[in-house]
């Protein structure tokens, strides 16, 4: 087993109260508490541990009593041949199947509230060939709106899911990813939204037995966007990839929050988010917990978040935890590592006669390339590294971080 | 002919103390077509030298002047220096994770001409390149100086030095780490570029093991920041039986 931290973990700072009465659902440890009813999630204040860093205020009362009954979108798909998509009543079986009960508030009345639901299926043993795209339109960001999402890849099915949003919204939306036995998924949540925007989205995947996950979150746009994934498993076997890329500029704030519960044998998981943030307030938040329960033998577990401060008076916030209850497992780590851009770098590039801004930007792709290629979707890698490219261009004139000396 | 000329060059780093003046008034002329060493014992001023010269700003030149063909380098931005012809094959390359060797060498190329090179003549040009330096073919695709090897980095330099084409090229140290074949293939690749056409070599070497490769036409000795003896090639042979102990008291 190793463990490597390459900046020092929070771990064991805060009183985790898994396990006691703790249901075989993800979601439910590290001090939360899980219930469908709304009642039963006290309104934050900002001083809990899991809001410590989320500007309350910012949050247009969502996480209190805001009506979340605006219809200010539109949706568009665009779905692979054999891939079913619907749009059902959320008294539809596929709702809940994921077996995950909301863990906070937001996520509590985004499920109450919905009153539609996208039920997205490859069914069994399909190979999609191309990626199914669901794209979000937001209108307007005056009425808050409730969504939820049920993606299910049936046996030995092979496809690729992109959500898509884009536009000015508040939006609070439950994910629930299922694959079945052997069946190989990638979903990508792809945030691009105008800067007014509040996107509060809970994800939870359900990994069935030897099946594949890849499941990627990418925020750009958006005046706040906090994202949970919870993650856990049906049966041994299965792998899970869980992927994110960020970029926060001036003012923005994007949380990302992660939970993998390994509550099942012989399983694997490897997290790698990858954020940049240039900008006065610009701030990010990544907080990676990993819990291996007794029964996780035999898994295997990694989690890495890396952060490049392009500017000064940005913030990134880092906080990976690591829970392990069995001695009996393969490997289980985490590292964090935050820096500023390199001046060295910069330096070397320029005394190759590259101008200050290209060699910045060729550094910043760089940084993201390595993520981009891991997600393996030809289809919007280009997108996405547009997407880098205007957000590098945006910064371009702030003063680069004050410099480190070697 | 193009001429680098470095007039009463001081330059000081800032410490915890305070400025600490490293270099205290060089002097020194090279023109193309002329090889110089420059040599000293560590700490004498040869690496700032070499950084001062690219720009890095680390190094804050109090006074003196850098005149390449009469134009003002101290007023040039470090890329704009390696534009107008000036290049510097570092000790100690920096990794730069994510960018591809083949990408940086295209951008770099496109940057120093002004515009992209002729892609079927540069893969090529690069090939050549590459295995003259025995490079091997994968190395294009990974990520600049992440993971190489010292010897690496160094024909790295080389291959970039013998690709960008400047006029006039400083070489830091770059014979140091390196076991006598890679020795011999960098030498080789310093010397074609001294004979591809009009250039000027700035040698800097703790050692006189290079000079067995790389024939200089001018030694300067450098001692506390600034030239302590200059001469010929003879000056080289010298240094190697008695070593710095002339000029720091100890053997270096």
């Amino acid at each position: 087993m190793t463990t490597d931290t390459a900046q020092q973990a929070q771990h064991g700072l805060t009183e985790h109260s898994h396990g006691a009465g703790a249901p075989d659902h993800g979601g439910s440890a590290f001090d939360t508490v899980a219930s469908f009813d709304v009642a039963d999630h006290v309104v934050p204040r900002g001083r809990e541990e899991e809001w410590r860093f989320t500007p309350m205020a910012r949050l247009r009362g969502l996480h209190d009593d805001a009506p979340l009954d605006g219809h200010d979108y539109e949706v568009s798909v665009e779905a692979a041949p054999q891939v079913v998509v619907e749009t059902v009543e959320a008294t539809d079986p596929r709702r809940g199947s994921s077996g995950y009960v909301p863990n906070d508030r937001i996520s509590a009345r985004a499920w109450a509230e919905a009153d539609k639901v996208l039920a997205i299926t490859i069914p069994a043993d399909v190979v999609a060939e191309k990626p199914t795209i669901v794209r979000l339109r937001g209108l307007s960001a005056e009425k808050a709106a409730a969504g939820h999402v049920v993606i299910t890849a049936e046996r030995f099915s092979q496809s690729v899911v992109v959500l898509e949003h884009e536009g000015s919204a508040a939006f609070a939306d439950n994910v629930e990813i299922v694959t079945h036995d052997g069946a190989r998924l990638t979903v990508v949540s792809l945030q691009d939204w105008a800067g007014d925007s509040v996107h509060l989205s809970h994800h939870h995947v359900n990994v069935g037995r030897d099946s594949v996950v890849k499941h990627a979150v990418v925020s750009f746009g958006g005046d706040l966007v906090r994202t949970s994934v919870t993650l856990d498993y049906a049966a041994p076997g299965g792998d899970a990839e869980l992927l994110g890329l960020y970029f926060a500029d001036s003012g923005q704030h994007l949380e990302k929050r992660l939970f993998v519960d390994h509550n099942q044998p012989n399983c694997r998981s490897n997290v790698l988010y990858k954020g940049a943030l240039q900008g006065k307030k610009a701030h990010t938040v990544w907080i990676g917990n990993v819990l291996i329960r007794p029964a996780a033998e035999g898994i295997s577990t990694y989690e890495l978040n890396r952060n490049l401060v392009l500017t000064d008076g940005a913030r990134a916030d880092s906080v990976p935890n690591l829970e392990i209850e069995t001695g009996e497992i393969v490997g289980a780590g985490h590292a964090s590592a935050t820096g500023r851009f390199d001046d060295e770098q910069l330096f070397y590039l320029m005394a190759r006669g590259i101008p200050a801004d290209e060699a910045r930007r060729l550094v910043v792709r760089g940084f993201f390339t390595e993520l981009i290629n891991k997600l393996g979707v030809p289809e919007i890698a280009e997108r996405l590294t547009a997407t880098v490219e205007r957000e590098l261009a945006l910064g371009e004139g702030l003063p680069a971080a004050t410099s480190t000396t070697h | 002919m193009s001429t680098l000329e470095i007039r009463d060059l001081h330059v000081s780093v800032e410490t915890e103390a305070g400025p600490k003046e490293i270099l205290r008034g060089v002097d020194l002329t090279v023109q193309s077509g002329q090889t110089h060493a420059i040599m000293g014992p560590n700490g004498s001023g040869k690496s700032t030298l070499a950084y001062s010269l690219a720009g890095h700003p680390k190094y804050t030149v109090t006074s003196g002047e850098v005149l390449l063909d009469g134009e003002d380098v101290l007023a040039m931005t470090v890329d704009a220096r390696a534009r107008a012809g000036l290049f510097l094959a570092m000790q100690y390359p920096v990794e730069v994770p994510g960018v591809s060797v083949s990408n940086f060498l295209r951008t770099a190329k496109t940057a120093v001409d002004g515009e992209a090179p002729k892609l079927r003549t540069w893969v090529k040009e690069v090939k050549t390149a590459m295995d003259q330096l025995a490079i091997s073919d994968d190395f294009a695709e990974r990520d600049l100086n992440t993971g190489f090897s010292g010897g690496e980095k160094k024909r790295h330099e080389i291959l970039q030095l013998e690709l960008l084409n400047p006029t006039f090229a400083v070489l830091d140290e770059t014979d140091s780490g390196l076991d006598i074949d890679a020795l011999r293939v960098v030498s080789d690749g310093v010397n074609r570029f001294s004979a591809s056409g009009d250039k000027g070599v700035l040698l800097i070497t703790h050692y006189t093991r290079i000079l067995r490769y790389i024939k200089p036409d001018f030694v300067h000795v450098f001692v506390a920041g600034r030239v302590a003896e200059e001469g010929g090639p003879k000056l080289a042979e010298k240094l190697e039986e008695k070593g710095y102990v002339d000029y720091v008291g100890t053997p270096a």
